[in-house]
């Protein structure tokens, strides 16, 4: 598997596998310590398949028993999947954020912004230093 | 004695699981049957009725209940409520404090509680003078020079808040697109900004709990249309850097609106005009004592700035010489009010308490009345400190902040904490809010609550967190047992509500 890559809001990122680097596809979700913080998932809205987003911006909307969050998309670039699992089933965001309970795909529109983000090393220790 | 009944450790259980005197109540539909009925009406006789393929003929599936079991059932179910005036109700940034029974009185006097709004202006002249005084006494507190009290709560004072910012940026030539919301904001905040059409980004805080003015000051650009701020916000602190914040808003062309739902810390201490604030909703229904929920609707007036005042919503009260005048209209006066919020001219009942609790506190009043909110919350900040983690250090407004750090290591978590404090016979804070804090615990005393009921308050909560060891953590993960249900599935209510009782099948998920 790629390695993922972690923003500050406790979202990550990472390369579909074979994806070429002028075409690279991204796969975005949050992070077990994420989905700790906001409890049982209730609902998750995500974004229409085609649209255009930008780093930075409200990609989609999680529920939980506790409160409604934001998530922000850590890359830029066009949507072109969504799993519809999870909005299905929401609670597979709690037991399986890496996986199973990823978000959506997008075709990256400028790959780096990766460099930007912060490796599992640097966001374990950025984990580490909010408790 | 037969030894059986009379023993401690045997209860003979209740068939219909009752407790007590407390009822187990089925629903409603679940009740009677629906040959009966409140009403015993004659059966027509020699009419036939002209209905023909549009008459029913299944079941309408309404309950059938008589006129004692109606009054019964409600009653029973009012029974399970909680509500101020059977105690303490602490929950942070929503004011909860005592409904005094001269306003309900006032109220009800017929010369108010017995008008209606499509009644000639002649008729209504008290009433009238009545809405021009509390303009007065509002406009006086919050030192802004216009006042709309039309708006029916706190959501809608924002929304009209947000509704004047557009409609004056946008007769300026310059309509802007984007809303800032501090990140400790009531959820209300973006959801008003995003309604009124705006696109919202969340300011952060910084360490201390106040907004992080250097990350706001990066964030104005010529597209921001309005910032959002409570103050003090929903951390229970004073925004300090206020004048340094409305300069920065200014100097961008934006707008400063501020939520009032924290007004009962700082009334009659701090005119928010002073403060560089150009536009702010109040909630009579916190800060002046107008009941909350199930005891009465909200009100929130929208107070501004003269250079928004053109553009406050209809209708307004007008004094001249011959007396009061309603300006319903545009075209009246004014060409530039964006219209009405809602119909006719706002929550009457609401003034009418809102004015009686103005006057019987006075200014003088008012003034203690945020003095002993303060000194409330502190006292309960201090009772509590060294049981339970605080994220942010030094004296607090109206409401303390407290976390489950500390509580953490034993397994206990937040959620626990309101759960065994209803146990011990307490309504729990507000959990989980603001979102900027991890296992949020927000208490607001408010100030009528006495010295005494702060301290079994306290002393609940140091049971609690004193409980928190490994060989009664079970117990209070299990709260509360002693209500007439235990905890509920919150997950699975919110994943799989069920909405609407249907026939036959009882309760179903649609």
């Amino acid at each position: 598997m790629r390695k993922a890559k972690y923003t500050k809001d406790h979202e990550w990122v990472r390369l579909e596998e074979g994806g070429e680097k002028t075409n690279a596809i991204g796969i975005v979700g949050i992070t077990d310590f994420a989905q700790e913080q906001l409890g049982d998932i209730v609902f998750v809205e995500l974004p229409e398949v085609g649209i255009t987003v930008q780093k930075g911006d409200e990609a989609a909307t999680i529920e939980s028993v506790k409160a409604a969050s934001e998530f922000f998309t850590p890359v830029s670039g066009k949507v072109i999947n969504i799993n519809n699992t999870i909005i299905d089933d929401p609670g597979l965001i709690n037991s399986d954020p890496r996986e199973v309970g990823w978000f959506f795909s997008l075709e990256l529109a400028d790959p780096s912004e990766l460099e930007s983000l912060m490796d599992e090393a640097a966001y374990e220790s950025f984990v580490t230093s909010l408790s | 004695m037969n030894k059986e009944i009379v023993s401690d450790t045997k209860m003979i259980s209740s068939t219909a699981t009752n407790k007590g005197l407390h009822i187990e109540e089925a629903l409603i539909f679940e009740q009677g049957s629906t040959d009966r009925s409140g009403v015993d009406l004659p059966e027509i006789s020699g009419r036939s009725d002209r209905l023909g393929k549009l008459k029913r003929l299944d079941q309408i599936g309404l309950p059938g209940l008589s006129e004692p079991e109606i009054v019964r059932h409600y009653t029973r179910l009012s029974r399970n409520n909680y509500a101020i005036d059977i105690g303490l109700y602490p929950l942070g940034s929503c004011t909860m404090k005592h409904n005094p029974r001269l306003n309900e009185a006032v109220a009800r006097l017929p010369g108010f509680s017995n008008i209606h709004p499509l009644q000639p202006p002649s008729t209504v002249q008290g009433a009238m003078a009545l809405i021009k005084e509390l303009e007065e006494w509002l406009t006086a507190l919050t030192g802004f020079p216009t006042i709309a009290l039309s708006p029916a709560a706190g959501a809608q004072g924002e929304l009209c808040g947000l509704m004047v910012i557009r409609s004056y940026l946008e007769k300026q030539g310059d309509p802007r697109e984007t809303v800032l919301v501090a990140d400790s904001a009531h959820g209300t905040n973006p959801a008003t900004a995003t309604m009124c059409g705006y696109r919202t980004k969340s300011i952060p805080s910084n360490d201390s709990g106040t907004l992080d003015l250097q990350a706001l000051e990066n964030m104005l650009d010529n597209k921001v249309a309005a910032v959002m701020l409570t103050n003090p916000n929903t951390c229970g602190l004073f925004e300090g850097q206020i004048l340094e914040i409305s300069d920065a808003v200014h100097k961008s062309g934006a707008l400063l609106y501020c939520d009032g739902a924290n007004f009962n810390a700082i009334v009659g201490k701090v005119k928010p005009a002073d403060l560089g604030i150009d536009i702010m909703h109040l909630n009579l229904h916190k800060t002046f004592s107008t009941p909350h929920g199930g005891g009465g609707p909200g009100s929130g007036p929208v107070a501004m700035t003269s250079v928004l005042a053109p553009y406050a919503p209809l209708p307004w009260i007008e004094e001249s010489a011959s007396g009061f005048t309603i300006t319903e209209h545009l075209g009246d006066h004014s060409q530039q009010s964006f219209g009405r919020m809602r119909a006719w001219h706002g929550q009457m009942g609401m003034f009418v308490r809102a004015l009686s609790y103005l006057i019987s506190h006075g200014g003088d009043g008012l003034r203690q009345v945020a003095e002993d909110a303060v000194l409330n919350a502190n006292y309960i900040r201090q009772g509590l400190h060294k049981h339970y983690s605080m994220p942010y250090p030094g004296t607090c407004m109206h409401e303390v902040l407290c976390d489950d750090q500390s509580l953490k290591p034993a397994g206990l978590k937040t959620l626990d904490v309101a759960k065994a404090l209803i146990d011990q016979g307490f309504h729990p804070m507000t959990i989980y809010f603001p979102l900027i804090v991890n296992g949020a615990m927000l208490i607001e005393p408010t100030e009528t609550e006495t010295k005494e009921i702060l301290d079994q308050f306290i002393d609940a909560m140091i049971t609690i967190a004193n409980h928190s060891t490994s060989e009664n953590i079970a117990a209070l993960q299990n709260a509360p047992v002693h209500t007439p249900r235990r905890r509920l599935d919150e997950t699975k209510a919110a994943r799989n509500p069920i909405l609407r009782w249907l026939q036959d099948t009882g309760p179903s998920a649609t």
